[in-house]
């Protein structure tokens, strides 16, 4: 195992979080903050209570799950992406460096900046609305399954990609419509019949459940179904990692 | 100006370790046939001796650029094998990979880094801890210790150049694969490069360079390879193949005009210029072994009653010899 290596990129990726704070991390807290005084505290000041949890806490899960997704996707995509942009993708491939230990370094840094995220955003979110997570250890586990998960997603999509345009299409017209769908703002219980069972199609409403369980108890599935979803994500995300790298799709000719 | 008498050695602890009878780099009957068909490697095989410098010569497409990125594992071959100090490439690469730096043709940096971040980035890339003091000493041979803590962007063309020399410098390796080192660079800094190179051989480190710049072949390399078309056409020693290829040429200008070659000196084969003031005798640059009769001819000339006022001769260069050998044959 090349620990050197691996310690070498996750230190290169989370050097650039560094120089790209604002970026990177203020950004993203500014524009969920905007979400807590927007749906928390003015619209979310005259909602019910869902299931006996005040709204603007409510979504609180949800939101995190937003911004982990989105930014483990573009942390990890842009990561790989823009060294094969520039060209500098040969030292890696040339250097005495498995897979795996690649993987590690560009999907570890990715999942480190968006599980600081998350909590940056929960500890935020406290400063607005009162928060409770009944299941800490539960939590932490999402926290760190989805964004490793997402990271991994994220991964294949900055090999996948072959210019800036492409390396937005899927987080933009894909993931974030599937978030605010899968139960951000509501509880599937809310929705008609039809439209429940349609969402149940949707990946992310398993993620949003399973974590909004691990803070108040409450979920729209069965928290092992929404654990076994993620871990079958994580798992079709490694397989198609693996055949990139064996194949050198889009990494080597 | 480049400091190459400091240039650090490649690491001592790790002797070359080429099989007996093979070179540090093995290239066995490698061929590469791209997805669209293109065929850009066919069956080549080169050896590679420690310590050498080795010079690979071709036309643009030639297939230089695939060959290096096949052993540095950039490229995977269609067939064949590839050893670096006795590993093969794909089952043992970790051991192969680490013995080799890479400085590629494209300046392909890190725009937002410091020169310092990067160069140790790449040392602990290639597995090894961080050495504070051989990154310094390299940066210091390579006239970079001044742009430590500047960012790449702000970097000249030059000095960019040269930190791609110092990141590929950064773990020590063996075997250096340099492609088109001096490709946009100034007079100058060129032959600040070929000093370095020279150094980095002087300290044991085995070099193959590919290069259009034909001088740079025949200032620098032990050994000189010609691919064409995906084959290589040619591997010798650069003084053999210099005296093997290589034509000599004595022009003759005449104290009078020459209506035409008189018989008695038709043998030499002199080919007469338009205005008959000269005549040209053409000479293989063989050895001594095999002395050409300069001596009989200015004899004959004498002989004949042709006087001459001057004499000049010229050999063929290494780029003569590489255009002759790439031009396509009717």
């Amino acid at each position: 195992m090349n620990l050197q290596a691996i310690r070498a990129i996750y230190g290169f990726e989370m050097a650039r979080t560094k120089r790209t704070l604002l970026q990177s991390v203020v950004s993203p807290v500014i524009s969920t903050s905007l979400y807590f005084v927007v749906f928390g505290s003015a619209i979310g000041a005259r909602m019910a209570q869902v299931e006996h949890v005040a709204y603007g806490a409510f979504i609180v899960p949800g939101l995190m799950m937003l911004t982990l997704l989105t930014q483990s996707i573009a942390n990890a995509s842009f990561a790989i992406y823009f060294p094969r942009f520039t060209g500098t993708i040969y030292e890696v491939l040339s250097a005495p460096v498995s897979p795996f230990e690649i993987v590690c370094g560009y999907v570890g840094a990715a999942a480190t900046k968006s599980v600081l995220l998350g909590l940056i955003i929960l500890a935020t979110a406290a400063l607005f609305v009162p928060m409770e997570v009944r299941h800490p250890f539960w939590m932490l586990g999402f926290l760190v399954l989805t964004a490793v998960t997402f990271s991994l997603f994220g991964f294949i999509i900055g090999i996948w990609a072959d210019g800036f345009e492409r390396l937005q299409l899927i987080p933009m017209l894909i993931v974030t419509p599937l978030t605010f769908l899968g139960g951000t703002f509501y509880s599937l219980d809310m929705l008609p019949p039809v439209w429940r069972t349609l969402t149940l199609f949707n990946p992310v409403v398993y993620l949003i459940s399973g974590f909004r369980w691990s803070f108040f108890g409450l979920s729209d599935v069965a928290v092992e179904v929404s654990f076994g979803m993620t871990l079958g994500f994580l798992a079709i995300c490694l397989l198609i990692v693996s055949w990139m790298f064996r194949t050198g799709y889009r990494l080597k000719s | 100006m480049l400091q190459a008498a400091s240039l650090p050695s490649a690491t001592p602890s790790a002797p070359p370790a080429a099989s007996p009878g093979r070179g540090v780099v093995s290239v066995r009957a490698v061929s590469k046939t791209y997805a669209t068909g293109h065929s850009a490697l066919k069956n080549i095989n080169l050896e590679i001796a420690p310590g050498e410098i080795f010079a690979l010569l071709g036309p643009n497409g030639a297939g230089k650029t695939t060959l290096i990125s096949i052993i540095c594992g950039l490229v995977n071959a269609t067939s064949g094998e590839v050893r670096v100090a006795g590993h093969h490439i794909v089952d043992d690469y970790r051991a192969a990979r680490s013995r080799i730096g890479l400085v590629p043709q494209e300046l392909a940096t890190d725009s937002f880094e410091t020169v310092w971040a990067s160069v140790s980035f790449s040392r602990g890339l290639f597995g090894k801890a961080a050495n504070p003091a051989y990154i310094e000493q390299v940066l210091k041979s390579l006239s970079l210790w001044e742009k430590r803590d500047a960012k790449i962007m702000t970097l000249s063309g030059g000095m960019k150049r040269r930190l791609l020399i110092a990141k590929a410098l950064s773990h020590e390796p063996e075997v250096l694969f340099l492609d088109e080192p001096t490709a946009g660079v100034d007079v100058e800094l060129r032959r600040d490069m070929w000093r370095l190179v020279r150094a980095l051989k002087d300290k044991g480190t085995t070099i193959i360079l590919t290069t259009h710049y034909i001088e740079e072949a025949e200032e620098m390399a032990d050994r000189v390879g010609v691919i064409n078309r995906g084959e290589i056409i040619l591997v010798e020693d650069k003084a053999t193949l210099m005296r093997k290829l290589g034509q000599k040429q004595l022009t003759i200008e005449l104290s009078a005009p020459l209506e035409q070659v008189p018989e008695a000196i038709a043998s030499y084969g002199l080919v007469r210029s338009a205005d008959g003031r000269k005549l040209t005798y053409s000479y293989g640059a063989e050895g001594a072994e095999d002395e050409p009769p300069i001596g009989r001819l200015l004899s004959d000339l004498a002989a004949a009653g042709i006087g001459f006022d001057d004499l000049r001769t010229a050999q063929s260069s290494l780029e003569d010899i590489f255009v002759s050998l790439v031009r396509p044959h009717p």
